[in-house]
């Protein structure tokens, strides 16, 4: 018999527990970057006043999140709230924060920079036509945002679901987990299963990611008409 | 500090909406556990043969049997048990944060890690050994003089024969499939690792055999709690002492272990019977 490695594809619930992992990435993904539009919308207008303190604040935000590894803020948030606040968070709940964490710094930062990008002629006739503020920005400014946001939202939630590989040290088994435990399981039986998993964990990686980056790109076509 | 004050500022927000904060970062006693009726034990679970998830997604693996054992004497029921899939790297931090109370991860004893956890009695212990073709077998280190011996860098091994046996010529790589390799090839006389490892690899490659099975300083393998949780410590230990009679981790070794080890392989030389090292 030809032992070709890729059976252990199929052996038992192999496949489908590839999926449930896959599924585990995508909503942790997914929900975080959800949050992250919302609370990165807010962060942006909150960056553009003209209060120094306030700026101040965002600032370090900003700069903790991007000097900060990811790894240290899931540690810190699921053995270190524990330990030293009493506070017992899932895994999968701790990976939702963090990943909110960092995309809302990083949303953020991009709809400030979206924001000066509008010339300052489009407040102005806002206000000319008797807008509010608010009004001004969710009628005028806002719409005019997304499309030059949409690429670098799309490209954060890809690198979301690339950087899930690490919440398998707070104990979540997504799907890269998965594929090793099946690696390991087979590893005397089948010793090139390797080859085999990490290729379709590939493909699936793959799957999810690029149907976000076409969708992006037919939306921006879209807005820009 | 700033940082751990904003993300503590977070949690706190997030802690007040979800809600979860049922446990702190204090152990449980056997009786808080019995009370909740869950004991969660941290398993490898990508550990084949001591801590793996098979096909069917269920765990599977000689530590895993023994959990199994420590919830049907704790709570009744060998399904009391809550997994929780640990790394080596954050087996340690599981306990000190409370999020399990007992790691049976192929845990080996330090002194270094004695003094973040405290270790009940062992229940397995791992030594070096030497696979070589049964052609030219090595049975004893003193043939391996003038001879290339295949270590992998980084591993108890090359440590032990560069500080023992200087006069041993090695041939070092870094992964252990190059090193396996290298022996297939002949680059090498002999290839030295733990033992568990070279006896699982002899019984797959016929034409060759493990002629050292246990060398160098002993290592030994025991469950571990948080540091100060004497109550569960001291109920591990008299489970442990009571498992003997019945020789409960040599029923371990054929349940689990022998499939991979094949029958060359002598339990005793793995297996540990009432905590107690020979």
């Amino acid at each position: 018999m030809q032992n070709m490695g890729i059976e252990v594809l199929f052996k038992g619930d192999n496949f489908i527990r590839l999926l449930s992992g896959l599924w585990v990435t995508l909503r942790i993904a997914v929900i975080a970057m959800m949050f992250s539009i919302v609370l990165g919308f807010l962060l942006g207008m909150i960056m553009n006043v003209r209060n120094r303190g306030i700026r101040g604040v965002c600032r370090i935000y900003l700069e903790i999140v991007r000097i900060m590894p990811q790894l240290v803020l899931l540690f810190l948030v699921y053995f270190g709230a524990a330990r030293h606040l009493g506070i017992n968070l899932s895994g999968e709940k701790s990976a939702v924060l963090v990943f909110t964490f960092w995309g809302t710094a990083e949303m953020g930062d991009l709809v400030r920079s979206a924001l000066i990008a509008i010339p300052n002629h489009q407040y102005e006739s806002g206000s000319a036509l008797g807008m509010t503020k608010l009004q001004v920005y969710i009628y005028i400014i806002l719409p005019q945002t997304f499309r030059r946001l949409l690429p670098s939202a799309i490209s954060l939630l890809t690198r979301m679901v690339k950087t899930t590989s690490l919440v398998v040290l707070i104990g979540v088994v997504e799907v890269v987990k998965v594929g090793k435990q099946i690696i390991d399981a087979s590893r005397y039986t089948n010793p090139k299963a390797a080859l085999w998993v990490y290729g379709v964990i590939f493909l699936l990686y793959f799957m999810i990611c690029f149907p976000f980056s076409r969708v992006s790109a037919i939306l921006e076509r879209k807005f820009s008409d | 500090m700033i940082f751990t004050g904003i993300a503590a500022g977070i949690l706190a927000g997030c802690a007040l909406s979800s809600g979860t904060a049922d446990t702190g970062a204090k152990a449980r006693t056997p009786e808080e556990i019995k009370k909740s009726g869950t004991v969660r034990i941290g398993v490898f679970s990508d550990k084949n043969p001591f801590g793996y998830v098979d096909e069917n997604g269920e765990i599977q693996g000689y530590d895993v049997y023994f959990a199994k054992r420590i919830a049907k004497d704790l709570l009744g029921s060998e399904d009391d048990v809550e997994f929780i899939y640990v790394e080596a790297a954050n087996r340690v931090e599981y306990l000190k944060a409370g999020k399990v109370d007992i790691i049976l991860a192929n845990f080996t004893v330090t002194d270094e890690r004695k003094e973040q956890v405290d270790f009940a009695l062992p229940y397995m212990k791992v030594a070096l050994g030497v696979v070589s073709p049964e052609s030219s077998l090595i049975t004893d280190v003193k043939e391996l003089k003038g001879k290339k011996l295949i270590v992998v860098k980084g591993t108890t091994a090359e440590a032990y024969f560069t500080e023992k046996y200087p006069d041993i010529t090695l041939v070092k790589f870094d992964e252990y499939q190059e090193a396996y390799d290298a022996l297939l090839d002949g680059r090498g006389d002999a290839f030295s690792t733990d033992n568990t490892e070279v006896l699982a690899w002899a019984i797959r490659n016929r034409g060759y055999e493990v002629g050292i099975e246990s060398l160098g300083s002993l290592d030994i393998i025991a469950p571990a709690v948080q540091k100060g949780n004497t109550g569960l410590q001291n109920w591990l230990n008299e489970e442990i002492r009571s498992l003997a009679e019945e020789q409960f981790f040599h029923t371990g070794f054929e349940a689990t272990l022998r499939k991979v080890y094949g029958d060359s392989v002598d339990p005793d030389s793995l297996v540990v019977e009432g905590g107690i090292v020979d």
